[in-house]
Parts: structure tokens; C-alpha cells; sequence
């Protein structure tokens, strides 16, 4: 049982991956990631770690990707993008020096250390214990971190605003005299 | 890893998997299934029932008795129709697109607790054949996370029909669509963390057993201000009057469903009356303690002759009814927002308020756990707020002028 789930998950990961990169139209992609998302999100029921899946869902395929949705649509690139030109072009080498680096870096990693990998302790997982866990330790260890990663979104949104409402250098009512 | 795990947490769940709890699960399954296909026949009718009775019509009256059939043979036809795909859609996409839209809306019904027994101090469990079990499919610790997953899941049904319908109205009706939900889905996310603030638990089964008392139910726990921002962002979720811009047909012909028409139109219609019924039974799950009988003090209102186990059904069924009636009373006296009333609505006035209400329950809780004089703490958090609020009404006024010198309409 353990070994299916395991090994649908995972190919919905690795479809959706797959189709992420080769389909032509963005949207399709996007719908790709989605299915990866998913894939991961069964992981980690599978895991029993309830909570990031739930929240693996929510947060990622149902606000981050449907954003990105939102811009294809919006932004029309779904039509008119050539593919074969290139705005940047050392782009292209440069992606698949980095795919391969990290394909190995990890591939390693794994290799190195899968003995000293092993299953942690078992935690009592009754019910909702695991969110418990987390928000203890969100909310007490990682305080700190945790507001300051909200202060970055602020920050983030904040400067969005602003760059994207830039007050336009004209004389307010020189045009509106007349009238 | 166990398959228990995988599946619920439900006592008929817990020791080896044998027959009995299989068949239960099975059982329980078609019943879900079946009844919800029912509910959003009986919906369907309901609402043009009731709607032509507020506008001093008769409504259906002609295929059964009270016309109740009429959703039967409406649908019996649309299963004849045929299915259209325009030229410029997407073709896989357009296909996937209603079931995108379908399957959440039924798996919601997964996790609603549906009934249980709940007399004389019970904890809602029934026994059936010898086996202990829930009356609710699944009762996962995430529970009502679940809700919100489904829920946004669902946005992707209404996106990707308007899209890959390949044609402007549906994918304006789409856009909006999707906006619409994704600004109310923050509201309704706010007003939901104030009742888990109280009941302290993500599980439906839970949420319902801590609500065993008319004071306990989460919209007096809460302070009814989380109850009706829910309520209007439910509506709003629903795409329902009055927020049904999504398919304001003088602007948008039928929104992002323009383009379909047999079996996956049925399929768009069928996903947004069973949300009618979801998310009225998520608002009674929360707030009005779901199959729970309503109890004042030491009295329990009971309905004497019926068993424990069936009572907490009809509970259910009556407080659903009541919250459908009122759905569809919106829809029949309330007139359609305008687009940024809708967005003012729900950014300027929902979140805030919903934000701010949770934030006063916070502070009252941690107040209550240090012993702090409950005066002391409610007025600073007053007056913390309304200074906020200030801040909030300043910088609306900033804005707004700044518009004004660009020239903008609103």
C-alpha cells in the first residue's frame, strides 16, 4: 500500500515536471505544476504530516499558481510568444549547467548519507497533535524568524505599491483650465 | 505508514482492517454520494420554489407532484444534448475544466459531520453493526483545511472554463470569477481562524462535540461577528445574488460557462447547488453546532420519540434548511453589487473587521489564561484597534485623493 502510494505520487511529480518544461502553452504548463504540487502534497499525507499538505495545497496551488494563471491570461502571453527567440541568450546553457549541477549535487547528498538516513523517532500522532507540534515550536524557537519573515512580505508588498503607483511628473491642473 | 492513517481517523478505523469497517466505508460512501446528487436536485427545485413564490409565481408544477421531478427531467435532457466544443478552445483543457469544478464540491461532503448521537452527554459516536463509528465519511485531523483546499481547488474549474472556452465573454466572466473568490477566500479564512480559536481543534467531529451547549455553540463563543462575515463571504464565494457578477448576463451572457452545453454544463450547474448545500452545511458545522440538538443550560431541546442516533441528523437537516432558505431569500430580495462595491466590501470592510474581531479574541483569550483584569485588556485592545482603524481610514483617504489627481472614475 505504502509502496503504491509512493510510486503514484511520484509520477504525478515527475509528469508534472516533465509537462512544466515541455509543454508549448504556458497554461499548460502551469496545470503541470499543479499536478506536481499535488503529487508533493500526497507525499506528504503519505508522510502523515497532515498539515503541510493541506497547506501545501492551499497556499501553493490554490493562491501561488493561480496568480501565475492570472498573469498568463492577463498579460495574453499565451498567444503570441515565440519561443525560439531568445531575450537573454546565454540563458539557455546556463539552465542546463545549473539542472545538471543541482541533479548531482543532490544525487550525492542522497548517495553520501543514505545510511545515516533513517526513520526519526516516532511522535505520537493522534489526531491534530502534529499541528500542536508546529505551532508551538512556530511560535516559540522560531518567533523570531517568524515575524521577520512577515516583515518581509510587508516590505514586499509595500514596495510593490509603490513601484507600480509611481506618481507621473506632470503639472496636476494645467490641462484641466481651460475646461 | 498505515492504511489507517492514510484514510481518516475514525474510531471504525482504528485495529486491523476487517470486512465490517470496510463495507461501513463503502456504505457510507454511496450514501454520501447518492444523497448529495439528491440534495442538489431537491436544491434546485427548492430554489425555484421558493423564488417563485417571493415573486408571486407558481414555479414548477408540472412533472410530479409539486414539480419536484422537474430537475430530474431537466437533467434527463441535458444528458441528450449535445456537446459543443468551439473551434478556438482548448480542447483538454476544456473538458478537464468541469470536473475541476465537480469533484471538489463533492469532497467536501467527506468531511461534514452529518448527524450523531448526541443525547444525554454523548460524543456523537453511533454504533452500526456492532461497529463504532462517526457520522461523517472521513474525519481528517486537518479537517476543515480541507474546506479551504477544495475551495480554492475549485477556483481552478471556473479559470480554466472561462480560458479554454477560447471566446471574450467567458473570459471575462472568469477572471472575474476567480478574483471575486480569491479576495473573499481571505475573509472567509479570517473569520474561520476565529472559530478554531475557540473550538482549538482543525477536526469537524471536534469543532462539533465542543459546541454542546447553546453558549458553546462558535457563533455566540465568537461574538456573531465572525458568523456573518462568513455568511457574506460564503455568498460571495458562491458566486451567488447578491454577488453573482460572475454571470451578470446583460454584461457577460452566462459567464464563464458561456460556451458549454450538455453533460459538462450539467456538471457546472450540479458543482455550484451542491456548494450551495456544502457551504451551508460548513456555516452549521461551525457556528451552530452542526448535528448537535440546541441545549439552554441544563434543558435539552429533544424530540422525544425519535432515537439518539436519527435525532442528530434531523438537527442537522433542519439548521441546512434554514441557512438554504436563506440563501435563496438573498437571491430573491437583494439587488446585484456593482464590481468595486464587491472588491470595496471585501478588502476594506470584510478583512479588516474580521482581522481585527480575531485579534480582540486573541487578546481576550491570552488575557483569560494570565488572570489579566478582562476590563483592562478589552478596552487597550479597543483602543489598539481603533487607532488602527484611523491609520486604515487615513491611508483609504490618501489613496483615494491620489486616484482623484490621476483621473481615475472611482
Amino acid at each position: 500500500m505504502e509502496l503504491l502510494v509512493f510510486v503514484i505520487a511520484s509520477g504525478m511529480v515527475l509528469v508534472g515536471a516533465v509537462g512544466v518544461v515541455a509543454m508549448r502553452n504556458p497554461v499548460h504548463s502551469a496545470l503541470g505544476l499543479v499536478l506536481t504540487l499535488f503529487g508533493v502534497a500526497v507525499h506528504f499525507v503519505a508522510m502523515e504530516a497532515h498539515f503541510l499538505a493541506a497547506v501545501q495545497v492551499i497556499v501553493y496551488a490554490g493562491a501561488i499558481v493561480v496568480l501565475f494563471l492570472f498573469v498568463i491570461m492577463l498579460l495574453g502571453v499565451d498567444t503570441a510568444e515565440d519561443l525560439s527567440i531568445e531575450p537573454v541568450p546565454i540563458q539557455r546553457p546556463l539552465a542546463v549547467i545549473i539542472g545538471v549541477g543541482t541533479v548531482v549535487l543532490v544525487g550525492t547528498a542522497v548517495i553520501r548519507t543514505r545510511d545515516t538516513i533513517a526513520r526519526g523517532p516516532e511522535l505520537e500522532a493522534s489526531g491534530d497533535s502534529n499541528i500542536r507540534l508546529l505551532a508551538r515550536n512556530l511560535f516559540s524557537d522560531q518567533v523570531l524568524a517568524f515575524e521577520l519573515t512577515s516583515v518581509l512580505f510587508i516590505v514586499a508588498v509595500a514596495g510593490t505599491v509603490l513601484m507600480t503607483r509611481k506618481q507621473k511628473r506632470v503639472a496636476p491642473d494645467r490641462d484641466r483650465v481651460g475646461s | 505508514m498505515n492504511v489507517v492513517a492514510l484514510l481518516a481517523a475514525d474510531p471504525l478505523l482504528d485495529g486491523e482492517l476487517r470486512w465490517t469497517p470496510l463495507l461501513i466505508v463503502v456504505l457510507k460512501v454511496l450514501v454520501i454520494f447518492v444523497l448529495g446528487l439528491v440534495g442538489t436536485m431537491f436544491m434546485v427545485w427548492f430554489e425555484r420554489k421558493v423564488v417563485a413564490g417571493m415573486q408571486n409565481r407558481i414555479g414548477p408544477n408540472k412533472a410530479g407532484p409539486f414539480g419536484i421531478l422537474q430537475t430530474l427531467a431537466d437533467g434527463t435532457k441535458l444528458f441528450f444534448k449535445e456537446i459543443m466544443n468551439p473551434a478556438r478552445s482548448d480542447p483538454w483543457v476544456f473538458r478537464l475544466a468541469p470536473f475541476l469544478a465537480f469533484v471538489p464540491a463533492f469532497l467536501v461532503w467527506s468531511v461534514i459531520p452529518l448527524g450523531g448521537d448526541f443525547t444525554e452527554g454523548r460524543d456523537g459516536t453511533v454504533t452500526w453493526f456492532g461497529q463504532v463509528t462517526r457520522v461523517q465519511l472521513a474525519d481528517p485531523p486537518v479537517g476543515i483545511l480541507l474546506v479551504l483546499a477544495m475551495s480554492s481547488i475549485a477556483v481552478y474549474g471556473i479559470m480554466l472554463a472561462g480560458w479554454a472556452s477560447g471566446s471574450k465573454y467567458p473570459l471575462l466572466g472568469s477572471v472575474r470569477a476567480s478574483a471575486q473568490m480569491i479576495s473573499y477566500e481571505a475573509a472567509l479564512g479570517l473569520s474561520l481562524a476565529a472559530v478554531l480559536l475557540s473550538a482549538g481543534t482543525l477536526s469537524t467531529a471536534g469543532i462539533v462535540a465542543g459546541q454542546n451547549s447553546l453558549s458553546n455553540w462558535n457563533l455566540v463563543a465568537t461574538g456573531f461577528v465572525p458568523f456573518f462575515v462568513f455568511l457574506v463571504a460564503v455568498t460571495a464565494e458562491l458566486n451567488r445574488p447578491p454577488f453573482d457578477l460572475v454571470e451578470a448576463e446583460q454584461e457577460l451572457v452566462g459567464g464563464f460557462h458561456t460556451e458549454y452545453s450538455g453533460i459538462p454544463f450539467a456538471l457546472f450547474y450540479l458543482a455550484e447547488f451542491m456548494n450551495t448545500i456544502t457551504m451551508s452545511a460548513i456555516v452549521v458545522t461551525l457556528f451552530l453546532g452542526g448535528p448537535q440538538p440546541i441545549t439552554i443550560g441544563e434543558t435539552t431541546l429533544s424530540i422525544g420519540f425519535i432515537p439518539g442516533a436519527l435525532e442528530g441528523t434531523l438537527w442537522f437537516v433542519l439548521k441546512l434548511l434554514a441557512f438554504l432558505y436563506a440563501f435563496v431569500w438573498f437571491r430573491a430580495t437583494l439587488p446585484r453589487l456593482r464590481y468595486d462595491q464587491l472588491m470595496d466590501l471585501g478588502w476594506k470592510f470584510m478583512i479588516p473587521i474580521s482581522l481585527g474581531w480575531f485579534l480582540l479574541l486573541a487578546a481576550i483569550r491570552t488575557g483569560d489564561a494570565n488572570q489579566w483584569n478582562p476590563v483592562v485588556v478589552v478596552v487597550s485592545s479597543l483602543v489598539l484597534l481603533g487607532l488602527g482603524y484611523l491609520l486604515f481610514v487615513a491611508a483609504l483617504r490618501v489613496s483615494a485623493r491620489n486616484r482623484e489627481r490621476e483621473g481615475a472614475m472611482f
